[in-house]
C-alpha cells in the first residue's frame, strides 16, 4: 500500500476546498472521507452500479473509478450541489413527490446522471431516459417511477404546467368485469 | 405491565365520521426530501471522532477445522490497533432461539466461503485491510457438502452437532385432514417436480455497521438493520452485558429486502471492539461480503401432487394436495426452520383445499446461509402451484382464470392448516387483471412466440407469533405532545425504503388532524423508542399502524376532554381537522391545534400516550402452528405478456398487469412502490438472478464458491429490462388493518414468476419447470418437443426422504380442534408450554403466575 499522499484544490458544488488525501484514493473516498460530502453513496466500488456517479465538467463519472488526484481544476458536482438554495431542483422534487426514490441509496447518482441528460436533452423520450439511466441499479422502485420523475422534471424545467396522469399515483382504474 | 389491548369502540369515539384528509391520498413521504438531497444518513455516512475501522478475515475454505491462526505479519502492518478471534466470542448467537449456531468469529471450525475468523481494527481502513490480508489461517479441509441430496447422502461429519438428523437441519411432516381419501376421491391426479433456484436480495447499500462506546460501560451500534430489536438481544447475548447497556439505533436502511433483518458478524464484532479499543468503530461489507452474508432466497426442490374433481357445474375443485419441499439452507440456521415451514404454511389461504399434507427438509450445506428475502419461503411452492395449476387447466380445458376462480378460498373461514383467512380479495383480482390483458380474448389465441400468463399469490401481513416466544407487545408506539403543538412519535420500526416512517406519521397527523409537518419521529432506537420487533414478515403497517391508531386515539380523547370543558361543548362532538379542534354542529366554535394541547396540558399536566399491538390469537395450536397465521392476508394476480424466439430460446417480458388485494392505501404512491418494486424483483428472480456456486478444482481446496460475488456478474434487470406494468389496487378495507390497511411489501411478487413461466406455455407450448428461466431452457424443450418427447425443461425427481411420522391434525371441516391427535414429546422448555403443548396464552401465563415465562426470554440465555 503506497503511502504516497496528494495536496491539491478541489472545485467541488462550485466552491474551492483544499485536500490532502492517500494518493491512490478515489474521488469517491475523497467526497466522502475527506470532504464529509457524504450524499454521494457506493454499492460497489467497482463501477457496476452506478450509485457513486457525480457530475465532473457536466458529464456522469462513478467516483468509485475515478482517482482524486486526476480533478485539480475539474468542476465536481454531487447530490448536495444540486439544491437552488433552499429549494429542491425540479428533479429533486418530483422524485420526492412520485416516490421514485424509496430507500434512496441508489437516488444520488440517478439524479446527477439524469441532471447531465436533461443539460443535454430537455426533451428526452422515455427510452432516452431509460437508456441514460441504464448503468444506475435501482433495487426499490422497479424504475418506472425514476422514469416518470425525469419526464416530468424536464417538463417542469421547460416551464410546463401539469403534473403525471392520476394512474402514477393512484394506479389504473379498476376495470368492470362481470364474473363469468 | 401494559394495559390489556383494547381498541376504542365507535361510542367511546370522540370525533364524528368524517373522510379522512391524508389517509388514503398521494402525499410525498416525510423523509422524500432527505432521500434527494443526501441529507439520509446510512450507517456508512456515520463518523465519530477517533472512529477506526475493522476488517473482517473471512475463510477460504468451505469446511475446515481452524488448525492454528497467525497474526504475527498482521500485527507489523502501521495503524493496527488489535485483533479479534473465536475465542472472543464463546457465546454463540442467531436469529431464532432453536437455532443458536453462528459465533461472531469461528472458534473452531468454519463452515462456508466467507466466515468470519479474525477480525484487525486500524486507524484507517487502509490498514486494517492490508494487515487483514497478512492474517495467516491454517486449516484443516473437511468434506463438503454443495446440496441437498448430498447432505441426505452425507450424515457425516456433520456441518453442526446439532438439527434433526445428520446434516438435515430441519425435517417436518404434517398432515392436515384425509389426503389419501381426498386423492381417492379425486377424478384426476396431477403431479410435478420442480426447482426454484437461490437468489439474493442485492440491497444497494452493503451493509455498514458502528459501535460507539460510551459512559459507564455502555455501547451504542448504529446499524443498517432491518430488525434492530433482534440486533439488541444478540448483542445483549454475545457480549454478556445487561440489555440495558446496550443501544441499537437503525439507520435508514439502503434497502433490505430481508437481508438486513437476522444479527450479523460484523455488528457484533465492532461492538466488542468498540468495547476493547474504547474508541467508535466502523465496518462496512464490501459488495463482495454482502454476498457472503446471503441470508437469501433458498434454493428449493419441490414436488406436488394434487387430486382433483370435476364438479357438474362445470367449475374444478382440489380434494388434496401433497406439497414437499427440499430447501438448501447453506451453513447456518438463520431463519431457516421458519423458512422451512412456510414453504407449506400458505398454500391454502387462496383455493380451497379440503386435505393437505406438508413435508419439507432442510438441509445445511457449506454455503453461504439462506434465510428471508422477500416473500419468505413462499415464493418457491406458489411457483410450483401456480404452473402446476396452470397444467390442470390445460389438461381439463377450462381457461386459467376461471380455473381458479371457481375453486378460491372463501372469505372468513379457516382453512385446513388452521389459518383464519379474513377479507379475502383474490376473485376482483383476477378479475383486473383479465380484463385489463384482455386474457379471456388472447389467451390462447395469440400467434406463435407471444404468450399469455396469469398467476396469483398470498401473503402475511405480519407474522402471527414474535420470533421468540413471549406475551408483550409486538409494536408499541409513544406519542408525546407538548404546548409548542408539535407531536413526537416514537416507535421502534426500521425504515427500509418501503415508507413505513410515512404511514407512522400519516396515521397520527390524521388521528390527530395536524399536518405532517406538526410530525416529529423517533424511531428504530432501543434506547428511546418502544420495541417494534423489525421490518419483516410485511408486519410494520398492521402491527405498527395499529399501535399508532391507539396510541393517537388515546391523546385525541384526552385533547377532547379539556377542549370540551373548556368550550363547554360534548367532547364527543370534536372535530380534529386541518390544525384545530373544533363544534362539529359549529366549525367556528372551536381551538386551534396548539391552543388544544395547552388546555391539555394545563389541565392533565404533561402529555404522553402509548398504544400497543397484539395479533389475535391463531386457531391453530399443533406444534409447527405458529409459522402462517397473520392478521389478514393480502393477495394478487398478474397477467404477463411474453415474446419468445423460437430459434433462440430468449424470451422477453413485454406487459405486466398486477391487481393487488390492499385492503385500504395509507399512501397509494408508496403502494404503487411497492406493486412497482415488487413485480421487477419477482422478473429479475425469473429472469436472470440466481446465487449459483462452483467447486474450485481439487488443487484448489475443492471449495465450494459463488460464481457470481458482483454486481456486474451477478446479473439483475435494468432500466433497460423493465416492461410497462399497469397496477390495479383493489380496495376493501379489513377490520384487522390500521383504517383498513393489508401489506404490500411482499404479495405483489409472488405471482410474477409463475405468470412468466405460464405466458412461455402459451407462446411456445412448453413448460419450464424451474425459475429462472434462462433461453437454453426454452430451447432445450422446444428441441424436446419437436422430437416428440416431453415439451418440458425441468428437474427429474424429488429425493428419497424419510419424513418420519407425521403430525395428524383434523381439519375444521372434520370438526378438529387445531390440535393434532398424536402430538409429539415437547423439546422446547415445558414452562413456556400449556397443556396443550402450544404457548401459553398471555392470559393464562398471568392467571398461572408463570411471570418467569414472561421474562426469562429477554435475558436471552440458551
Amino acid at each position: 500500500m503506497s503511502d504516497d499522499l496528494t495536496t491539491l484544490r478541489l472545485r467541488v458544488n462550485g466552491e474551492t476546498r483544499a485536500v490532502v488525501f492517500p494518493t491512490h484514493h478515489t474521488l469517491l473516498e475523497v467526497l466522502r472521507e475527506e470532504l464529509a460530502l457524504t450524499g454521494t453513496k457506493h454499492g460497489c466500488e467497482l463501477g457496476e452500479c452506478g450509485a457513486c456517479a457525480v457530475l465532473v465538467d457536466g458529464r456522469p463519472v462513478l467516483s468509485c473509478l475515478a482517482l482524486a488526484a486526476e480533478m485539480e481544476g475539474r468542476e465536481i458536482e454531487t447530490v448536495e450541489g444540486l439544491q437552488i438554495g433552499n429549494e429542491l431542483h425540479p428533479l429533486q422534487a418530483t422524485f420526492a413527490d412520485l416516490n421514485a426514490a424509496q430507500c434512496g441509496y441508489c437516488t444520488p447518482g440517478i439524479l446527477m446522471t439524469a441532471k447531465a441528460l436533461l443539460a443535454e436533452n430537455p426533451r428526452p423520450s422515455g427510452d432516452e431516459i431509460r437508456e441514460a439511466l441504464a448503468g444506475n441499479l435501482c433495487r426499490c422502485t422497479g424504475y418506472h417511477k425514476i422514469v416518470e420523475a425525469v419526464d416530468w422534471a424536464a417538463a417542469r424545467m421547460r416551464g410546463e404546467e401539469g403534473t403525471p396522469p392520476a394512474e402514477v399515483f393512484y394506479g389504473s382504474p379498476v376495470p368492470d368485469a362481470p364474473r363469468v | 405491565m401494559a394495559e390489556p389491548i383494547r381498541k376504542i369502540t365507535p361510542e367511546e369515539d370522540p370525533a364524528p365520521e368524517r373522510e379522512p384528509r391524508l389517509i388514503g391520498k398521494p402525499f410525498r413521504r416525510v423523509d422524500g426530501r432527505a432521500k434527494v438531497t443526501g441529507a439520509t444518513r446510512f450507517a456508512d455516512d456515520l463518523s465519530f471522532p477517533r472512529m477506526c475501522w475493522v476488517r473482517l478475515v473471512r475463510s477460504t475454505v468451505p469446511h475446515a477445522v481452524i488448525r492454528s491462526i497467525d497474526l504475527g505479519e498482521a500485527e507489523k502492518v502501521p495503524g493496527v490497533l488489535g485483533f479479534l478471534t473465536g475465542k472472543d466470542f464463546p457465546i454463540p448467537f442467531g436469529i431464532l432461539p432453536v437455532s443458536q449456531d453462528e459465533h461472531a468469529l469461528c472458534p473452531d471450525k468454519v463452515r462456508f466461503v466467507g466466515d468470519p475468523v479474525v477480525a484487525v481494527a486500524a486507524t484507517t481502513e487502509d490498514a486494517a485491510y492490508e494487515a487483514a490480508w497478512k492474517v495467516k489461517v491454517d486449516y484443516e479441509p473437511l468434506p463438503t457438502i454443495g446440496s441437498v441430496q448430498e447432505a441426505l447422502d452425507t450424515p457425516e461429519p456433520r456441518i453442526h452437532d446439532y438439527g434433526d438428523e445428520g446434516n438435515l437441519h430441519k425435517v417436518v411432516s404434517m398432515t392436515f385432514g384425509a389426503v389419501e381419501e381426498g386423492f381417492a376421491a379425486a377424478d384426476e391426479i396431477f403431479e410435478d417436480t420442480i426447482w426454484y433456484e437461490g437468489n439474493t436480495h442485492l440491497p444497494m447499500e452493503q451493509h455498514s455497521a458502528v459501535a460507539v462506546p460510551e459512559d459507564d460501560d455502555r455501547v451504542t451500534l448504529w446499524s443498517s438493520s432491518q430488525t434492530p430489536h433482534y440486533v439488541h438481544r444478540a448483542l445483549t447475548k454475545v457480549l454478556g452485558l445487561p440489555a440495558s447497556r446496550i443501544r441499537v439505533v437503525a439507520c435508514s436502511n439502503g434497502g433490505g429486502f430481508g437481508g438486513k433483518s437476522d444479527p450479523f458478524n460484523h455488528e457484533i464484532v465492532v461492538a466488542k471492539m468498540a468495547l476493547k479499543l474504547g474508541r467508535p468503530v466502523k465496518i462496512t461489507l464490501t459488495r463482495e461480503e454482502v454476498f457472503l452474508c446471503h441470508r437469501g432466497r433458498h434454493p428449493v426442490l419441490m414436488s406436488v401432487k394434487t387430486g382433483i374433481k370435476r364438479e357438474s357445474d362445470g367449475r374444478v375443485s382440489i380434494t388434496a394436495q401433497r406439497l414437499q419441499t427440499a430447501l438448501d439452507g447453506g451453513a447456518y440456521g438463520s431463519y431457516g426452520v421458519a423458512s422451512t415451514y412456510y414453504t407449506g404454511a400458505l398454500q391454502t389461504v387462496t383455493y380451497k383445499m379440503p386435505a393437505y399434507e406438508f413435508q419439507g427438509v432442510r438441509a445445511f450445506t457449506n454455503k453461504p446461509p439462506c434465510g428471508p428475502k422477500r416473500g419468505h419461503g413462499t415464493p418457491q411452492p406458489r411457483f410450483a402451484f401456480e404452473v402446476h395449476l396452470d397444467k390442470i387447466a390445460a389438461k381439463t380445458g377450462l381457461n386459467p382464470a376461471d380455473l381458479r376462480l371457481g375453486m378460491l378460498a372463501e372469505p372468513d373461514t379457516v382453512t385446513a392448516n388452521w389459518l383464519r383467512v379474513g377479507t379475502m380479495g383474490l376473485g376482483k383480482c383476477i378479475e383486473a387483471v383479465v380484463a385489463g390483458s384482455g386474457f379471456r380474448e388472447r389467451w390462447g389465441k395469440l400467434p406463435p412466440g407471444r404468450g399469455l400468463g396469469l398467476a396469483c399469490g398470498s401473503y402475511l401481513c405480519g407474522a402471527g407469533l414474535p420470533i421468540y416466544w413471549n406475551h408483550m407487545p409486538q409494536s408499541g408506539v409513544m406519542i408525546k405532545l407538548d404546548r409548542s403543538g408539535g407531536v413526537a412519535v416514537f416507535c421502534g420500526q426500521a425504515e427500509i425504503g418501503q415508507g413505513s416512517d410515512s404511514v407512522l406519521a400519516a396515521i397520527v397527523a390524521e388521528i390527530l388532524g395536524v399536518s405532517l409537518s406538526d410530525i416529529r419521529l423517533c424511531v428504530a432506537d432501543t434506547d428511546l423508542t418502544p420495541v417494534d420487533l423489525g421490518s419483516y414478515s410485511s408486519r410494520v403497517t398492521l402491527m405498527m399502524g395499529n399501535a399508532a391508531v391507539q396510541a393517537a386515539e388515546r391523546a385525541r380523547e384526552q385533547i377532547a376532554q379539556a377542549v370540551g370543558q373548556q368550550l363547554e361543548i360534548p367532547s364527543g362532538r370534536l372535530v380534529f381537522a386541518d390544525g384545530r379542534v373544533f363544534d362539529a354542529t359549529d366549525p367556528d366554535t372551536g381551538l386551534s391545534f396548539q391552543d388544544a394541547v395547552i388546555a391539555t396540558e394545563a389541565r392533565f399536566g404533561t402529555l404522553a400516550t402509548t398504544g400497543s399491538y397484539i395479533p389475535p390469537r391463531s386457531p391453530g395450536k399443533y406444534r409447527g402452528a405458529g409459522v402462517g397465521p397473520s392478521p389478514a392476508y393480502s393477495y394478487s394476480a398478474a397477467v404477463i405478456e411474453v415474446e419468445v424466439d423460437p430459434a433462440t430460446g430468449l424470451w422477453n417480458p413485454l406487459h405486466v398487469w398486477i391487481a393487488h388485494d390492499i385492503g385500504k392505501s395509507i399512501n397509494p404512491v408508496l403502494v404503487m412502490g411497492q406493486v412497482e418494486g415488487g413485480v421487477y424483483m419477482g422478473l429479475g428472480e425469473v429472469m436472470m438472478e440466481e446465487s449459483a456456486f462452483r467447486r474450485l478444482p481439487r488443487h484448489l481446496s475443492n471449495a465450494l464458491v459463488h460464481k457470481f460475488p458482483s454486481m456486474l456478474e451477478y446479473k439483475s434487470p435494468s432500466f433497460a429490462d423493465m416492461p410497462p406494468v399497469t397496477t390495479y389496487l383493489i380496495e376493501d378495507p379489513d377490520p384487522q388493518g390500521p383504517f383498513g390497511a393489508k401489506e404490500v411489501g411482499q404479495g405483489p411478487l409472488l405471482p410474477v414468476m409463475p405468470a412468466v413461466a405460464n405466458a412461455i406455455y402459451d407462446a411456445v407450448g412448453v413448460r419450464i419447470d424451474q425459475s429462472p428461466i434462462h433461453p437454453h431452457m426454452v430451447l432445450k424443450a422446444l428441441q424436446a418437443k419437436a422430437k416428440g418427447d416431453e415439451a418440458r425443461f425441468g428437474p427429474k425427481a424429488f429425493p428419497e426422504v424419510d419424513f418420519g411420522e407425521t403430525l395428524l391434525v383434523p381439519t375444521p371441516a372434520q370438526g378438529g380442534d387445531g390440535k393434532a391427535i398424536n402430538d409429539f414429546k415437547d423439546k422446547l422448555r415445558s414452562g413456556m408450554r400449556s397443556a396443550s403443548g402450544t404457548m401459553m396464552s398471555r392470559e393464562e401465563a398471568l392467571r398461572n403466575k408463570k411471570v418467569s415465562v414472561l421474562t426469562t426470554e429477554l435475558k436471552g440465555a440458551r
